[in-house]
């Protein structure tokens, strides 16, 4: 074993290159690193778990939008435009996979990682600081989002349910989404400390999902309540990719987009405090 | 040692970490030059872990100062902690991954790359002697495997400081002997050792200097040959007179050797020569059930300066 380094870049040369500079003492620029980790892991994971994001969507589709969507038939948009049922709950069918993609990986993934694995640990023992981690798992949950989406559009593109062009922009929209709820999910999860406490995220996405709009307009609702839904990120993100797929292109998306770039923002920040408190304790 | 600099790798002034009310290190001193071989001792809950931590830089310390090579842990973690390889009390080895791809991610979490790292992770499994178990996953690893791999992996940075947290807890005497001989082939390197551990045996074997610690503070700091001579004698003899005598027999011996010590089961006497307090024991006419004589050990003066109450 040799102590002196021939090579250049040693791990203290690699990190004396960083010294000084700005969020220095949060990060070592590295969140790939963390982010390699993760495939190197899914290697030799169990495919079927990997694959069951993918196929969850694809059944909704096949059982609501076919199943159930020819006892429905068309539906008429608000500029009066008629489409088929199953291409009204497509975008939906792909925005919710987008957030339960990110929230399974930043919840359940995160927790097992800071309790059982201690992976998080193991990570911060190196010269990589809490903003590495962080940035490199939410960006593992982007990279999954993105793959689901495409894998999604792949399916139901050639079904005829993607009636305009703009719906290129839903794989993008889709990751943006992705990026949304996984930036809050971390932190979140930074505050739970059991198995029993996990199932209440469950409590909150499954009624989120049934009720965003998913499956009907929200003209049904109440003013009250039509108000109160429109202001969860889900039904934001259904209104957002729903606009792409079905080429209804008005100001409306660019308060949806605002509206998970603010969530990015708030939820980096938060994610971010709760990671240092919680590994440099 | 006189041929290595006296270059301070650690300094810790006044060095203090509370939870809420709870004080876990109330003050604490202590230097640790290059090269040396430094260890802290202490029963459970003496502070030894969250010490290591804060030197680990990923516990930020509550009061009083502290420099690792220098630099400030609260400003400067991610590259202090560029210097140090840790081996935790407990292995969080990725059990996802198998064991050269554990050495492989953690050498690219330092930022490593390419063909040095493949290298270093080739040479660090020869050195844990886990060449055949490269493609294993760590899962299926024994309990030492698991402790070499460990070590392996602390080592892939080349820390200049090197910190094992009770690293042979757990372990069968062939496995100790093993990673020993490792620790030692690293100190012969130049790397600085900081060791906690429970077992006075490995202080003895692996440690130029310790300190003991208890309830946060540090009682006592030398090598153990220094301590062992400041706060127990050079021999202890171990006498028994029956659970029920003991007592009786300890008022009879009193001015034999330095100091006496009553247990339920035997009765201790310090001593510089324990063949002769024992002929002076026989000479007045009492006679142990069994007696023994054995130098004094580092444990003598651990259980002298922690106490001999359990700690839980």
């Amino acid at each position: 074993m040799s102590l002196i380094n021939t090579g250049i870049d040693t791990a203290i040369s690699i990190a004396e290159r960083r010294s000084g500079k700005l969020g220095s003492a949060l990060s070592a620029g590295r969140p790939q690193a963390v982010f390699l980790r993760n495939v190197y892991a899914l290697k030799s994971s169990n495919w079927l778990v990997v694959l069951s994001g993918f196929v969850e969507p694809v059944f909704y589709l096949l059982a609501f939008g076919y199943g159930l969507g020819t006892l429905i038939g068309n539906i008429a948009l608000p500029d009066g435009t008629l489409v088929p049922y199953a291409a009204y709950i497509a975008p939906a069918l792909l925005a919710t996979s987008a957030m339960n993609g990110a929230i399974y990986d930043s919840t359940w993934n995160v927790f097992f990682k800071m309790h059982f694995g201690k992976i998080y640990q193991a990570m911060l023992s190196t010269s990589l600081g809490p903003l590495d981690v962080a940035m490199g798992e939410i960006g593992w949950a982007l990279a999954r989002g993105f793959v689901y989406a495409l894998g999604f559009m792949a399916v139901v593109t050639p079904m005829g349910l993607i009636p305009s062009w703009w719906g290129l922009l839903a794989i993008p929209a889709a990751v943006l989404i992705a990026f949304g709820f996984a930036s809050i999910g971390m932190g979140v999860t930074s505050y739970l400390k059991n198995f029993h406490q996990m199932d209440w995220v469950n409590f909150v996405m499954l009624p989120m999902f049934l009720f965003s709009g998913t499956f009907y307009s929200l003209s049904v609702y109440p003013d009250w309540l039509r108000i109160c839904i429109e202001s969860l990120p889900l039904y934001q993100a259904i209104a957002m990719i729903r606009g792409f797929t079905l080429g209804v292109i008005d100001g409306a998306l660019v308060g949806h987009i605002l509206y998970f770039v603010v969530m990015i923002v708030l939820g980096l920040t938060f994610t971010t405090r709760r990671l240092r408190s919680l590994f440099l304790k | 040692m006189s041929e290595i600099k006296e270059e301070i790798m650690i300094r810790a002034k006044g060095l203090r970490k509370t939870y809420g009310d709870f004080v876990a290190v109330d003050g604490i001193d202590f230097e640790v030059k290059k090269g040396e071989s430094f260890g802290l001792l202490g029963p459970n809950g003496a502070g030894k872990s969250t010490t290591m931590r804060m030197i680990a830089s990923t516990s930020l310390r509550s009061g009083g100062e502290l420099e690792i090579l220098g630099k400030d842990p609260n400003h400067f973690g991610p590259e202090i902690r560029a210097h140090l390889g840790v081996v935790p009390q407990q292995d969080n080895l990725d059990r996802e991954l198998k064991v050269w791809e554990n050495l492989m991610t953690y050498g690219r979490f330092f930022g490593l790359k390419g063909k040095w790292l493949k290298a270093k992770v080739d040479e660090l499994l020869e050195f844990a002697q886990l060449e055949e178990k490269r493609n294993t996953k760590t899962d299926e690893l024994s309990g030492g495997m698991k402790r070499r791999l460990t070590i392996a992996r602390g080592l892939v940075n080349e820390p200049e400081i090197f910190m094992l947290d009770e690293p042979t807890t757990g372990l069968d005497p062939q496995a100790r002997h093993i990673l020993w001989d490792r620790l030692f082939r690293l100190k012969e390197l130049g790397v600085t050792l900081v060791i906690t551990t429970h077992y006075m045996d490995e202080a003895e074997q692996l440690c130029d200097r310790l300190v003991v610690m208890d309830k946060g503070k540090i009682m006592a700091e030398g090598s153990p040959a220094a301590l062992i001579k400041q706060y127990s004698s050079k021999e202890v003899l171990e006498v028994r007179f029956g659970s029920e005598n003991n007592k009786s027999a300890s008022e009879k011996l009193k001015g034999v050797g330095d100091r006496l010590e009553v247990l339920p089961d035997r009765i201790l006497v310090y001593s510089e020569d324990g063949e002769k307090a024992l002929e002076q024991i026989t000479k007045m006419g009492l006679h142990p059930i069994t007696s023994l004589v054995r130098r004094s050990s580092l444990e003598d003066v651990f259980l002298r300066l922690t106490g001999r109450t359990l700690v839980d």
